[in-house]
């Protein structure tokens, strides 16, 4: 087993070529990446190896290099939403996927989010969410994070709404959610209360079921 | 939504989760796939060629044939592929475009079969990408003119029904069409030849009598060049008042160059003949003569290359500019150089600086006539210098006048540029209407798929249902994951009409976006004055009558739609809130079948009480209203 996993997957090899050019100021680094084997992805995740072939099309296509950066990433998201701006959605959302805080996304970070996304546990969904929240990664959201989420959210929405958006409108919807989830009051929620009270909610556990059949 | 992230749907889908636990709102459901199939490799047979690809790349353009069910005409049942009797080399192209996204051009093919082939394949050709696009349109431009060349020469077909005044013009204009015409071309030709010829003898000294000096034939023949005169004026003037007459447009006819030089050219002899034999003046009246010469350039209108000529010249004002400009120059100071250098001379010619301009100009364009001369050395030294710089100072204006002539000559390019200008325009305002399309697309799907279900409530038949699937299931998941981000909001998405309306009448207060957003096509912009000035609210819409919204509407059902009104206005929006957020209590089921429309209400549009500039204060209570309830349930 071990020798067919060897032979088969391909380590990931980050190739950087160097431009030779004169001017030094421009050195550009050109990266490929290559994902680890089929084999080994379709192991560490939840989808076969049809599914992990549509989806690394669709990755490969928009993304030849093979890594997506902040940017790409924010433009593909924005092209969802034409409506509003979800840069700042997508800024947050690109470091809830970038596991690894390395800047750029390969597919295997990819794969591994969405396989969360779609085919784990209503605990690990949480737990991602959660994640994405938790902006400052100190395992506590606070108002203010959450305030930034929620008011990214609403920029998605743009200009054009019914009713009119008003400012005050991330607040009153931070605070309804402070209001649900904090158990304790202490003003911050942990992950534990955030699980517990989505527990609670069987909107938010519908909901979470609702995306199951995206791939 | 561009093709290439149309396989990142599913992504975004997936990251909609992240908005679940914010959400007030239980979530719509989701679009199921009725038949969901594998990705398959279809075939595409075109001519014989082969191509291969998936199911889905050409699902991602669904409004052209290849991405719609009009494909499913082309399917050969025993070979299981789509054949189409087509150029395989533009095809090419074409499925490019469902590959990449871009549209390319290939400079190779005629512009003519390449736009048949996007035609039948139901691709709009302004999405050529811009790499390809300069070339397409000028390939374009330059057919459109060729085709244009041909036409006009069956453009003079006289057309039915031309009043008196029309056929005049059209034969004064074009003399070719008719035998009349022709011949009054050249009868007012051979007069114009016959009047310019006059002129000249008139100067030539005939024979005299012997005891007296050389008299020219004018003096000696007066009667007889007086009526030849007389006859030439009177052909002319009956000529301009006949075209005076034809004009379309008079005024504009009278401001023509051709219109004065015909005024030019008989007005000395009117005048000459009101002031007769008077000694004083008779010397401005000999002067005037000289304006007959103007005549000759009444054969413009006879001669096509005159006109470019002269054309010519007009355009090329700015280097002829030019060229003036740096003679003067030159001359000045040549001039200046060459009198103090012969100041010293005895019995110089160069008197004055104004005096040696003379001889600069001579020497300057080489025509040398050696009446003034330079005899010292200085001088003759500064004088080889002008002759040599003036050699280089006309020679370098003049290949610009040349290559501008023919340039003009070939192609009109100024007229081109004004044309490529309007057409850009017309294009980015296509495209733009095309990116429009995608989020007013899902504005139209919410109306129509919500008025598809309240047909379904009202259990009409199924045909009906078919309204609303004609989008594809990108499409429809696309709509669903706004529709999520909606309910996690709180706020629909409205078009911009509606949304300056209810702006009016909501609150002051907007919520504004943080940055101007990436995609969208309006720029964030606006304060609350602009927004006031703009008069963009279409009469249909009633300002001035509210409709209560009451918590009839239900969160999940928007039901604006049955006829094209908005004219549902919502009270200070803190009641509304708060009456929505009532909802939130009850258990509304995530299932859209079941009852979810109790009552809409709908407002007939009445005419506008008020100007949009009236609204400036919140209109409190309701004003008539033709309000009617429509139960759908």
């Amino acid at each position: 087993m071990g020798l067919v996993m060897g032979t088969f997957s391909v380590q990931t090899k980050p190739v950087t070529y160097h431009k030779d050019t004169a001017d030094d100021d421009f050195e550009m680094t050109i990266v490929c990446h290559r994902p680890e084997g089929l084999d080994q992805l379709e192991a560490q995740t939840n989808f076969n190896k049809r599914e992990l072939q549509v989806l690394y099309r669709g990755f490969k296509n928009e993304c030849p290099s093979g890594v997506v950066n902040e940017d790409t990433f924010k433009q593909i998201y924005s092209q969802f939403f034409p409506h509003g701006d979800a840069s700042t959605y997508a800024h947050y959302l690109f470091n809830a996927f970038d596991a690894g805080h390395t800047g750029s996304i390969k597919f295997e970070d990819f794969v591994t989010a969405l396989s969360i996304l779609l085919r784990g546990s209503v605990t690990e969904k949480l737990q991602w969410t959660f994640n994405l929240y938790d902006i400052n990664r100190d395992g506590y959201i606070n108002k203010e994070e959450m305030t930034d989420i929620v008011r990214a959210i609403y920029d998605m929405m743009g200009k054009y709404t019914y009713p009119v958006l008003k400012t005050d409108a991330p607040k009153q919807h931070v605070d309804a959610f402070f209001q649900k989830m904090d158990k304790n009051r202490d003003g911050v929620v942990t992950l534990d209360e955030f699980i517990l009270s989505c527990q609670e909610d069987e909107n938010i556990m519908r909901s979470l079921q609702l995306f199951e059949n995206v791939i | 939504m561009a093709a290439g992230v149309a396989a990142w749907l599913p992504f975004a889908r997936a990251a909609a989760i992240g908005w679940m636990p914010v959400a007030n709102l239980p979530m719509p459901v989701a679009p199921t796939e009725k038949n969901k199939r594998q990705d398959e490799v279809i075939i595409l047979n075109v001519s014989g060629r082969r191509f291969q690809t998936w199911r889905n790349t050409l699902d991602r353009y669904p409004d052209t044939l290849l991405g719609s069910s009009e494909k499913e005409f082309f399917y050969n049942e025993e070979t299981k592929e789509y054949f189409f009797d087509r150029d395989p080399d533009v095809f090419r192209s074409v499925l490019n475009f469902y590959r990449t996204g871009k549209l390319h051009y290939p400079r190779y093919e005629c512009i003519s079969s390449y736009d048949e082939e996007l035609a039948f394949f139901g691709i709009v050709p302004e999405i050529i990408g811009d790499c390809c696009y300069e070339e397409y349109k000028d390939r374009k431009r330059e057919n459109a003119e060729r085709l244009m060349d041909d036409q006009e020469d069956n453009k003079d077909a006289k057309l039915p029904n031309m009043t008196f005044r029309e056929t005049m013009w059209r034969a004064f204009e074009n003399p070719h069409t008719s035998t009349m015409a022709l011949v009054f071309y050249y009868v007012t030709g051979f007069f114009i030849a016959v009047s310019v010829i006059t002129n000249v003898v008139e100067t030539v000294p005939c024979g005299s009598a012997p005891n007296q000096k050389e008299v020219p034939c004018g003096e000696r023949y007066t009667v007889a060049f007086f009526c030849m005169d007389t006859a030439c004026v009177m052909i002319f003037t009956v000529e301009y008042l006949m075209r005076l007459f034809a004009a379309p447009n008079r005024y504009r006819f009278m401001r023509s160059v051709m219109s004065i030089i015909d005024v030019v050219a008989i007005l000395p002899y009117y005048i000459g003949l009101v002031m007769t034999d008077n000694e004083d003046v008779s010397g401005a009246f000999v002067t005037l003569r000289v304006f007959r010469v103007f005549r000759i350039f009444k054969f413009s209108r006879h001669s096509q290359g005159l006109r470019i000529l002269g054309y010519t010249l007009k355009s090329c004002a700015s280097e002829l500019g030019f060229l003036l400009f740096s003679l003067t120059m030159a001359i000045i100071i040549f001039a200046t150089v060459m009198f103090y250098a012969e100041k010293g001379s005895s019995s110089s010619k160069f008197t004055s600086i104004p005096a040696s301009f003379w001889y600069t100009i001579v020497t300057m364009t080489t025509l040398g006539y050696g009446d003034m001369v330079p005899k010292t050395i200085a001088g003759k030294i500064f004088g080889s210098i002008c002759s040599l710089s003036g050699v280089l100072v006309i020679a370098l204006p003049v290949p610009v006048i040349v290559s501008n002539f023919s340039r003009i000559y070939h192609q009109n390019q100024r007229a081109d540029k004004r044309r490529a200008q309007k057409v850009q325009k017309a294009r980015l305002a296509r495209i733009r209407l095309s990116k429009a399309g995608s989020s007013s697309a899902f504005l139209h799907s919410k109306r129509n798929g919500l008025f598809n279900e309240a047909l379904e409530l009202t259990s009409s038949t199924k045909e009906e249902q078919h309204l609303g699937k004609s989008s594809s299931l990108l499409e429809s998941q696309h709509h669903h994951l706004l529709h999520c981000l909606e309910k996690t909001t709180n706020h629909e998405f409205v078009d911009e009409q509606y949304y300056q309306q209810s702006y009016l009448e909501g609150g002051l207060q907007n919520y504004p976006p943080r940055s101007p957003s990436l995609s969208s096509q309006d720029g964030v912009t606006g304060t609350c004055c602009s927004r006031r000035s703009k008069k963009h609210n279409t009469p249909l819409r009633n300002a001035s009558a509210p409709a209560h919204m009451q918590p009839l509407t239900h969160p999940q059902t928007h039901h604006h739609g049955l006829q094209e009104l908005s004219t549902i206005h919502i009270q200070p929006l803190s009641t509304s809130r708060s009456s929505l957020n009532m909802r939130i209590d009850e258990p509304a089921p995530l299932n859209c079948q079941s009852s979810q429309i109790t009552t809409a209400i709908i407002s007939i549009p009445t005419p506008p009480v008020t100007t949009p500039e009236g609204d400036a204060h919140l209109p409190t209570g309701p004003s008539h209203q033709n309000v009617v309830k429509v139960s759908a349930l």
